[in-house]
């Protein structure tokens, strides 16, 4: 008999084989991190049904390792098992795509055997696919059922699961419909594994399907066999085949009752990162508990209270809080529920209880706050609609007048903010990349079956709590996975990652230069600081003892209801019992069409006939007008790059991708091309489609999305007709604007086209002229093109190249200072409209509305004038920052930040596209030159990310913050 | 007690007075070299500490101090140089930093003045950082590098890549364990001792000492034994330092393999052959061009001595750095200077036709250069070479090791099928 055993992340699968290789016995068993026992219970079985038998052994799978080492047993790597069980199996079988609990392969037999497994940073895997279940509320076998009924599919960023999460908030917030969100999140798991691994190489010819998620969601496979285009195909015991595999390399014979015995004795010697106990005895936990409930607030009696009331509502991302308050802030009635994706019938719920209750309450105010807050102010009449980072800011002030810095920790996001002489003064929101809040640990709790209160008490006194560092909860699920398989306890890892959410806000999101920056007299709450374990370790983490109060969950609700007392009118417009009884609610989703951005848009109808309209990028679906504003450099910038039009010329066309340093270099390339007789044609600004149209062909997932973006700019060019040349010049030099030390281009933007040349393959009769160009050197220039040029073209003089160079350095200083002029008119104008001036800046790129997702807009829809930081650098002698300055691009950046230093008018928002290496450093600069001037920086990090939801709560919180300064004056 | 001195914008200087009284702490890269080359600045009057602190403390330094998403190499020698300072060992008034400071396109220039910001923020701002570089950046009047510390350095660099190309072909092989190292400390306090003496960095010297090195270790009894042959490839830091690539060496030695890993003499070359190689694709000083062509030619003597010397041997070497060039046209231009640049494929090339086919291309997580060359080029390679079996792995204090061990298992895998059974 021979066995394989599949040791993986979250199960344990084993197969025994006999002489001829037919399976004659096959397990599948959770072994919730107990894995030791788990194989020994499972071997021990095998060897009870098959007593008198010989055995050979060999384990698989990743969680498998340590063990085998240890105890001596032959380990087979699980991508090569499952290749090995492959090739006898489904001999004629090309591509493998596995899915399991937290890996995602494919793997390429044949000729050049490929394996590509997720690397550090990806999503798109069963735990996703569970995470997602939890977050619509639905058993992960409910998910395929679902999917199966869909009507529409939305965008979900496909890159990890963190991401596709802020994506789908938004939607059920707008009452998108949980089957249409299901297909997506199918297809967000499709797009991210042909994204992620397929690197360039096509995915054709038999594919096999493996893996848990796979084998049991026949809609999952059709959404892969659809975007692949092929029929693939799920074989029996698909579940098995690494086992299966590590079975079939099994040879030598074993002694199954030593190996038992020895994995008996097997303790795995524990050498993760250990941290101190939260607390060493009971004693301790006592006083913490005693100390804390003393932040208490009054509480009445709603049945006999007969003054005024107000109504507070917390629509958040996962949980809603309703309060309701009497006139002296008392509570008088509160509720705390999880949302289960669509608020509206919860509160509708409320209400109607809440009438049933009290029949004659006197409503004299109410406010929201919330993710939920469009919708449920639209839904219910509520009176007030509030920013959450005020909301909070108001309760906790009312627990500590003096306050100086709040931290709040929720299911989806953190929220911190620093109060100077009592106005926000600096916001900390989490960015899409680290939002490893609560609803983390939930997730986590759960698969390893528990509920999250049981599973952090587990985790109060644990001597040898796993260090899981500060990171994006991706990452955290393999350090965990590492400490399993050293042996770490339920309690370690469940103090580990109280600590790490700790950790990630301190570390990550605030950053503080010291702990004493954030001042000593901090307020928190959110759901999550209502777990022990976390509010200990942030004491412990800061050295100081904090105020939580006993209705840290509530806060966003109660400081609504303080708010709406702050600003009651004669009466409440919130819907009576009468007219809730007549409340209907529908959504209908539909493409907005009303410009290029094509939003799919969530439209809900309610009963009285009034509609609420989500997923809108503007305010054009809303109101039907083209809120086309003038005071929009990026609107200006577009509108430059679109009227670049292709001019017939004698040498034919050439084709020249829109992407990186293009949507500056564009307005060059395109003068100098048409100089020289070429019809010059652009790929268009980005959209969806474009980034589709290339994604398979991109070998680096961690790599910027804009970088990632070219490939579907050079898979359009290849597309048009009579294109015979694209042309994408790498470039190491900028041009030298005397702002910074040196002027180069950062590494991505100087070299993709070597990625494209390497990773793309060009259609037949399509030459890629990618050669390195210095437009740095001028004097130079003609002769380097003409070299470069001649390689390709007959008969293009140097003659001609010089003075279509001259016409091209011509054009983009033209292009760059009508930019710069437009600028200044904006800068007028919002000046005598009395409008803010915001400089969002970030690199030519960020023009690009798929990349900056149409924050510009946003800002204008908010009342804001926007110009960009390229369109202030060239006002900025070159001065001395504490970093090296030697990127043309981001030397910009400090310039603007400079000059914005002492204009009362401007405020500064810098994007950040994910994985930019180079704003690690830009970001830390600028925010140190913009806040020596007393101003609020404000970071935006965006990605494929398409919801705007959370840069909306930021940049209202800016200028809530902003408002109240002025205020203050 | 040196008075402390600054700049016009505040950075602290290395005085003279520093240079008697205050010790050197420098981040190991490379054992092999570093410690030969601790020995020159040792013998030219600097108190110098090589830094192996390693564990969980340093990188938790790193992270507190740094931005988070700065590059794995700089979190962690941020991280050791904390680590150092808060462990009591060095009197903090009394210690300076060295790092390198490249001063190219990638993230990497910066790394000093971001290990300034973060000193700052862990409250020494009195601790001056010493930047290492020929490119003139940032001056101390306490350290500088004169041309006769120059010469021994750059013959430390040689010395080093020998004995680990030669000690990495016999220790795998050994037939009395500890060997090859028993060797190589010899020959780093052989080599030291001829440097204090004004000798053994000459070029007649130095042949001199390839051939005795060569024949050390040739005599070094070893057993037939077929093992799987790995090239390791990358970002600089994670490829040599093992703090950074948790043990790379050591996990593939007990996985029964022989590791070739390139030298840092090509990598020098390369950097030096960056200015010349601006030079001709974009124009610009014709001195300056003459200068790095000159460098460059003098490093392409010593190499080539270098390569003659082992060629008589029965020990494998790469190519020299000239016939690199070749092996990536129509792969990758001579202008992609950043970071490795050209040269990581141009490497990962060289191996394969080696007999090393199985390659491990270790990159920081999110480093942006090996984004182009190193993952970015492993498809053309794979279609140009079907043998190179090439496995990309990212490092970072969030990566764990069991998943880059298990990735570099599924190489070996693939690799030891075809062994000849």
């Amino acid at each position: 008999m021979r066995i394989g055993l599949d040791i993986g992340s979250t199960t344990i699968k084993s197969v025994v084989i006999d002489k001829l290789g037919k399976i004659v016995y096959s397990s599948y068993e959770r072994h919730f991190s107990q894995i030791t026992s788990k194989t020994v219970e499972m071997l021990t079985a095998i060897k009870n049904k098959f007593a008198n038998e010989t055995f050979s052994l060999v384990i698989s799978g990743s969680a498998g390792m340590g063990m085998a080492e240890s105890c001596d047993i032959e380990f087979v790597q699980e991508v090569y098992a499952e290749k090995v069980a492959a090739e006898k199996n489904i001999p004629d079988s090309d591509v493998i795509i596995e899915l399991g609990g937290e890996d995602a392969k494919i793997i390429f037999l044949g000729q050049a055997m490929e394996a590509r497994m997720n690397g550090t940073c990806a999503g798109g895997t069963g735990a996703f696919i569970d995470q997602m279940a939890t977050l619509l509320n639905v058993k992960t076998e409910e998910m395929n059922d679902l999917a199966a009924q869909y009507e529409k599919t939305y965008t979900i960023a496909s890159r990890c699961g963190v991401f596709a999460k802020s994506d789908i908030q938004p939607l059920l917030n707008q009452g998108a419909k949980k089957s249409d969100i299901a297909i997506s999140i199918f297809y967000a798991v499709v797009n991210q594994t042909i994204g992620g691994l397929a690197q360039g190489r096509p995915v054709e010819g038999n594919v096999v399907y493996l893996g848990g998620p796979l084998t049991f969601m026949p809609v999952l496979r059709e959404c892969f066999d659809k975007t692949i285009g092929t029929k693939g195909t799920c074989p029996e015991n698909s579940l098995y085949y690494v086992a299966l595999g590590a079975a079939y390399c099994a040879k030598k014979e074993i002694d199954l009752d030593s190996i038992i015995e020895k994995l008996s004795k097997y303790v795995s010697i524990s050498e993760w990162a250990k941290l101190p106990p939260l607390f060493n005895n009971e004693e301790e936990y006592n006083e913490f508990k005693a100390r804390h409930a003393k932040a208490d607030v009054k509480y009445g009696d709603l049945k006999s209270y007969n003054k005024n009331t107000f109504i507070g509502i917390d629509a958040g991302s996962t949980t809603i809080k309703t309060v309701v308050m009497g006139e002296d802030g008392e509570i008088l009635h509160s509720v705390y529920m999880s949302n289960s994706g669509n608020p509206v019938p919860i509160i509708l719920q409320f209400m109607k209880s809440l009438y049933e209750m009290k029949p004659d309450i006197k409503i004299k105010s109410s406010c929201v706050t919330g993710y939920g807050e469009d919708i449920i102010k639209n839904a219910f009449h509520v009176d007030h609609g509030l920013v959450e980072t005020v909301a909070h800011f108001t309760a906790a002030e009312y627990f500590m007048p003096d306050v100086e810095f709040i931290i709040d920790i929720g299911g989806q996001d953190m929220k911190c903010f620093k109060i100077k002489n009592g106005v926000i003064d600096n916001i900390y929101l989490n960015e899409a990349c680290s939002s490893g809040c609560g609803s983390f640990l939930q997730t986590f709790a759960n698969t390893l079956g528990y509920g999250v209160e049981e599973f952090s008490k587990m985790g109060l006194y644990a001597k040898n709590a796993v260090d899981l560092g500060s990171r994006c909860t991706v990452f955290m699920n393999s350090s965990v996975k590492q400490a399993q398989k050293d042996g770490a306890t339920t309690g370690d890892i469940s103090a580990g990652l109280s600590t790490s959410i700790v950790k990630n806000a301190i570390y990550k999101v605030i950053r503080p230069s010291s702990k004493e920056e954030l001042g000593r007299k901090i307020v928190v709450q959110g759901g999550t600081f209502l777990n022990d374990a976390v509010l200990r370790a942030f004491e412990k983490e800061m050295g100081v003892n904090v105020v939580r109060p006993v209705i840290a969950g509530l806060m966003g609700a109660y400081g609504c209801a303080l708010y709406a007392r702050k600003y009651a009118g004669e009466k409440s417009f919130i819907l009576t019992s009468d007219e809730l009884k007549n409340f209907s609610h529908s959504v209908k989703s539909v493409n907005c069409g009303l410009c290029s951005n094509n939003c799919r848009l969530t439209v809900n109808t309610f009963g009285d006939g009034s509609r609420y309209i989500g997923g809108n990028r503007c305010e054009r679906p809303v109101t039907k007008n083209a809120s086309v504003g003038d005071l929009n450099i990026y609107r200006f910038k577009q509108d430059a790059l679109r009227s670049l039009k292709p001019v017939k010329g004698k040498r034919g066309k050439i084709g020249i991708p829109l992407g990186l340093n293009m949507y500056e270099m564009a307005f060059f390339w395109h003068k100098f091309f048409t100089e020289l007789g070429f019809e010059v044609v652009f790929s268009p600004l980005s959209d969806r489609s474009i980034f589709i149209k290339g994604q398979a062909t991109i070998p680096s997932d961690t790599v910027c999305f804009p970088a990632k973006l070219l490939h579907g700019h050079v898979a359009y060019l290849m597309e048009q007709e009579d294109i015979h040349y694209i042309f994408y010049p790498c470039m190491s030099f900028n041009f030298d604007e005397h702002l910074g030390d040196n002027n180069y281009n950062c590494p991505v933007v100087a070299y993709y086209p070597e990625i494209i040349a390497a990773n793309m393959k060009m259609k037949n009769g399509v030459t890629f002229i990618n050669d390195y160009v210095g437009v740095h050197r001028k004097k130079d220039f003609p002769k380097k093109l003409y070299e470069i040029l001649s390689k390709y073209f007959n008969g293009i003089s140097i003659k001609e190249i010089k003075s279509a160079t001259e016409a091209a350095f011509e054009s983009r200083e033209k292009y760059m200072s009508s930019m710069r002029a437009e600028a200044k008119r904006i800068v007028k104008s919002a000046r005598k409209q009395g409008k803010l001036i915001i400089v969002l800046a970030g690199r030519p790129y960020h023009a690009d509305p798929e990349i900056n997702h149409g924050i510009d807009t946003l800002l204008e829809s908010l009342g804001m004038a926007v110009i960009s930081e390229d369109s202030l650098s060239g006002l900025v002698e070159k001065f001395h920052v504490n970093i090296l300055n030697q990127w043309t691009y981001h030397a910009r950046l400090y310039a603007a930040a400079k000059f914005i230093s002492d204009k009362p008018d401007m405020q500064m928002v810098q994007l950040v596209s994910f994985g930019c290496g180079l704003d690690a450093i830009t970001t830390d600069e600028v925010r140190s030159i913009i806040e020596k001037s007393g101003k609020i920086y404000t970071q935006i990090k965006i990605d494929e990310i398409t919801n705007l939801g959370t840069v909306k709560v930021r940049l209202r919180s800016l200028l809530a913050a902003l408002k109240q300064q002025e205020g203050n004056i | 007690m040196s008075e402390l001195k600054r700049d016009k914008n505040g950075r602290i200087l290395f005085t003279k007075e520093m240079k008697k009284e205050y010790t050197i702490l420098i981040p190991d890269m490379l054992p092999i070299h570093f410690n030969i080359m601790k020995n020159v600045f040792t013998h030219a009057g600097y108190k110098i500490e090589l830094l192996d602190n390693d564990g969980p403390k340093v990188k938790q330094l790193g992270l507190k101090y740094m931005h988070n998403d700065i590059c794995y190499p700089a979190l962690l020698i941020a991280g050791q140089f904390l680590d150092a300072l808060e462990s009591g060992k060095y009197d903090v008034n009394k210690t300076a930093l060295m790092i390198m400071q490249t001063g190219g396109g990638c993230r990497a220039s910066n790394y000093i003045h971001l290990l300034r910001k973060a000193l700052i923020k862990a409250g020494y701002d009195n601790v001056p950082i010493i930047s290492f570089n020929l490119s003139g950046l940032e001056k101390n009047s306490g350290f500088k590098l004169t041309l006769p510390i120059v010469r021994r350095l750059l013959a430390g660099v040689i010395y080093g890549d020998l004995i680990m190309l030669l000690s990495n072909q016999t220790r795998p092989y050994e037939i009395k364990k500890g060997d090859s190292d028993r060797l190589i400390k010899k020959w780093t306090k052989e080599l030291s001792n001829q440097f204090i003496a004004s000798k053994g960095y000459s070029f007649a010297q130095m042949k001199n000492n390839f051939e005795k090195v060569i024949q050390s270790f040739s005599a070094i009894p070893l057993k037939k034994e077929i093992k799987t042959k790995v090239g390791v490839v990358g970002e600089i830091y994670v490829k040599y330092a093992r703090f950074a690539n948790n043990s790379l060496e050591k996990f593939l030695a007990d996985e029964n393999c022989e590791v070739m890993v390139p030298g840092l003499l090509g990598f020098l070359m390369f950097k030096v052959d960056a200015r010349v190689q601006d030079f001709l694709i974009y124009g610009g000083s014709r001195l300056k061009y003459t200068a790095a062509k000159t460098l460059l030619g003098y490093l392409e003597k010593i190499e080539s001595a270098f390569m003659e010397a082992i060629d008589k041997s029965r020990f494998t070497q790469l190519s020299s750095y000239k016939d690199t060039k070749p092996l990536v046209k129509g792969l990758i231009g001579l202008g992609n200077r950043m970071g490795e640049g050209w040269f990581l494929p141009a490497e990962m090339i060289e191996l394969v036709k080696h007999g090393y086919d199985n390659i491990v291309c270790t990159q920081p997580f999110g480093c942006l250069p090996t984004h182009i060359c190193g993952k970015g080029m492993v498809h053309k390679i794979k279609a140009m070479y079907p043998s190179a079996n090439i496995v990309p792995v990212d490092y970072d204090t969030g990566a764990t090791k069991v998943n880059q061990e298990n990735r570099i298992k599924l190489m070996l895998s693939v690799a030891r099928e075809k062994l000849p059974v």
